[in-house]
């Protein structure tokens, strides 16, 4: 078995004993089912399906869960390994950097993965059962499970960079909890305070760019305007116009957020002395 | 053939200089006790040895391959124990070992005789969280066993350890040289066990006090033996009319005396002569500990001049 099957599967199994899996998949899950049945209430006569409100109120939530969770789960993952002292040992095994880290980080991915895809489906699978959604719904509810993961792997490599940069357990947790702050709450008011200072100035050009340069606003910016329906919704539809951003962009830039700080912390664990 | 080679090796953090000039050479089969105090370095020289750091100067041999740079083929070969082993709580010992078989590539069906030979078989199904210091060394020497290295590297592996537990520890230690295993031990004192290595080398600030095999270190060393007589301790001392360093117990009714190995039978040769006066005779060889405080505490200048290199 390949050492990275063998980290990767360790790291599941530590997720399911210390149950973070459980803890994860029952909170995600049980929002998802409040915000499902609730959310469906007070909209029935509005020319809206239940289930495209719930998209929309689910990805609101989500944007400040998952990047928390993926924080989280990540920090400590070299950082904790290398205080504890397992590190020095596993780096004497025939196993390579590379390998450690990339092997951890697809175990930490599936417990993330794990959690959205079974707490999320479960609630989408009571709301098939019970007659609610059309097909632009369900294409809609799909996306966010999906992008709902890919900001997990966003915040989960952010957090490993977190991990290889550091040298203490508690400095990471500190940073991690920084990085939420600074890209869930800090980085809009940020933008909305510039925008209202410069009175419009930064052009409409600049300003959806922008957006990319932060995890969370493509996730939304996917969640709130991919679908027609979705749109009409959550306000969007007379923005939607004006986005030229395409799904398969804000996809393309989720990924590219999930890659590119998890090749930067492989590379600065390659160098990290021990 | 040797197994561990370092020739003028220097590790330097920043301007602080851990190691300096080392070298030393280990043959296979052999095992090397590294001494010394906390932190005269003998564990970044394991991490040297291990390809963990690179050497600021000099050059590292390790089973015929630059440790830094080798491949998995070499890490296949090595054994480690780090100080304070540490392993993740939440697994038994049984999951622990089996999950570093599978990081070795190997099968984790070996794992159940490796912990029988390390007397954790009866706690193999509990969690390592509930483990005493001696049951997870135990452990960490089961890991560090995986495959059967051709090198093992124990960094104060007896630290904590019960006198039994000692001596189990060094009888597989014993059995491995015997099968051509080479090791190398770090500890920071030099026990009676300790000394059952082939050779010993000591560490003293970053540099090599001295190295080789005990009783060459011993006879560089010069140390004087003590000779304790019981009897009329004043009437003794009056006989050998000064010609020894000695010391009359309290109650006056035993002498220690000192002399170099050269004048020992003619010490116990005049003792002997002076028949009821001197009632008993204890001989105590300079011990390990008289031997490593010797060499760690004398004059870095003095190694210069005297060479302690085997």
């Amino acid at each position: 078995m390949s050492p990275i099957v063998t980290f990767a599967a360790k790291e599941f199994r530590d997720g399911i004993r210390n149950k973070w899996i459980a803890g994860a998949t029952v909170l995600l899950g049980g929002l998802a089912f409040a915000l499902t049945f609730l959310g469906s209430a007070p909209t029935g006569l509005l020319d809206v399906k239940p289930l495209a409100v719930t998209v929309v109120s689910l990805s609101s939530l989500t944007i400040f869960l998952i990047p928390l969770i993926a924080l989280l789960l990540g920090y400590d993952a070299i950082v904790g390994e290398a205080e504890r002292g397992c590190l020095l040992l596993m780096l004497t095994y025939p196993v390579s950097r590379l390998e450690i880290i990339v092997g951890k980080f697809l175990g930490h991915a599936t417990i993330l993965a794990f959690a959205a895809i079974v707490g999320y489906g479960a609630a989408g699978a009571a709301a098939a059962w019970t007659g609610g959604g059309d097909a632009e719904s369900w294409r809609a509810f799909a996306g966010l499970i999906v992008t709902t993961v890919l900001l997990g792997l966003a915040f989960l490599a952010l957090a490993y960079l977190i991990s290889v940069l550091v040298a203490e357990r508690s400095t990471a947790a500190g940073i991690a909890v920084g990085v939420w702050l600074l890209f869930v709450i800090v980085y809009d008011l940020a933008l909305m305070g510039a925008l209202v200072a410069s009175k419009g100035r930064i052009g409409a050009d600049v300003f959806p760019s922008l957006l990319l340069l932060n995890p969370a606003d493509v996730y939304r910016l996917f969640n709130l305007t991919a679908f027609e329906n979705v749109r009409k919704l959550s306000g969007m539809a007379g923005l939607s116009a004006s986005v030229q951003f395409s799904p398969a962009v804000l996809l393309a830039v989720l990924v590219t957020w999930a890659a590119v700080p998890l090749a930067l912390a492989a590379s600065v664990f390659a160098r990290r002395e021990v | 053939m040797s197994i561990v080679s370092l020739e003028n090796v220097g590790k330097a953090y920043g301007s602080q200089r851990v190691l300096d000039g080392i070298n030393l050479v280990v043959p296979q089969g052999k095992c090397l006790a590294l001494i010394g105090h906390n932190g005269a370095g003998k564990t970044t020289l394991l991490k040297l040895i291990l390809g963990l750091i690179r050497p600021t100067t000099g050059r590292i041999e390790v089973l015929g391959a630059d440790p830094a740079i080798a491949d998995k083929a070499f890490r296949q070969k090595l054994g480690f124990l780090p100080e304070n082993v540490a392993f993740h709580d939440q697994l038994t010992g049984g999951d622990t070992l089996a999950f570093y078989a599978r990081l070795r590539g190997l099968e984790t069906t070996c794992c159940p005789a490796l912990l029988e030979r390390v007397g954790l078989s009866s706690a193999a199904t509990r969690r390592v969280r509930t483990y005493s210091k001696g049951m997870r060394q135990r452990l960490g020497l089961a890991q560090a066993l995986l495959g059967t290295p051709k090198l093992l590297l124990l960094d104060e592996p007896t630290t904590g350890l019960d006198p039994v537990l000692r001596q189990e520890f060094f009888e597989i230690i014993r059995q491995l040289t015997a099968i051509g295993t080479t090791v190398v031990i770090s500890s920071h004192i030099l026990t009676e066990l300790e000394a059952r290595t082939n050779l010993v080398a000591i560490l003293r600030e970053g540099r090599l006090a001295a190295f080789g095999d005990l009783d060459t270190l011993r006879r560089e060393a010069g140390l004087p033996l003590t000779v304790r007589a019981r009897g009329d301790a004043k009437a003794i001392a009056r006989h050998l009319n000064g010609a020894f360093t000695r010391t009359i117990l309290s109650d006056e009714r035993a002498i220690d005396i000192d002399c170099s190995l050269t004048q020992k039978m003619a010490l116990l040769r005049a003792l002997a002569g002076l028949g009821d006066i001197c009632a008993d005779l204890e001989i105590h060889p300079p011990s390990l500990d008289d031997l490593y405080l010797h060499y760690s505490g004398r004059s870095l200048s003095s190694i210069a001049e005297g060479g302690g290199r085997a």
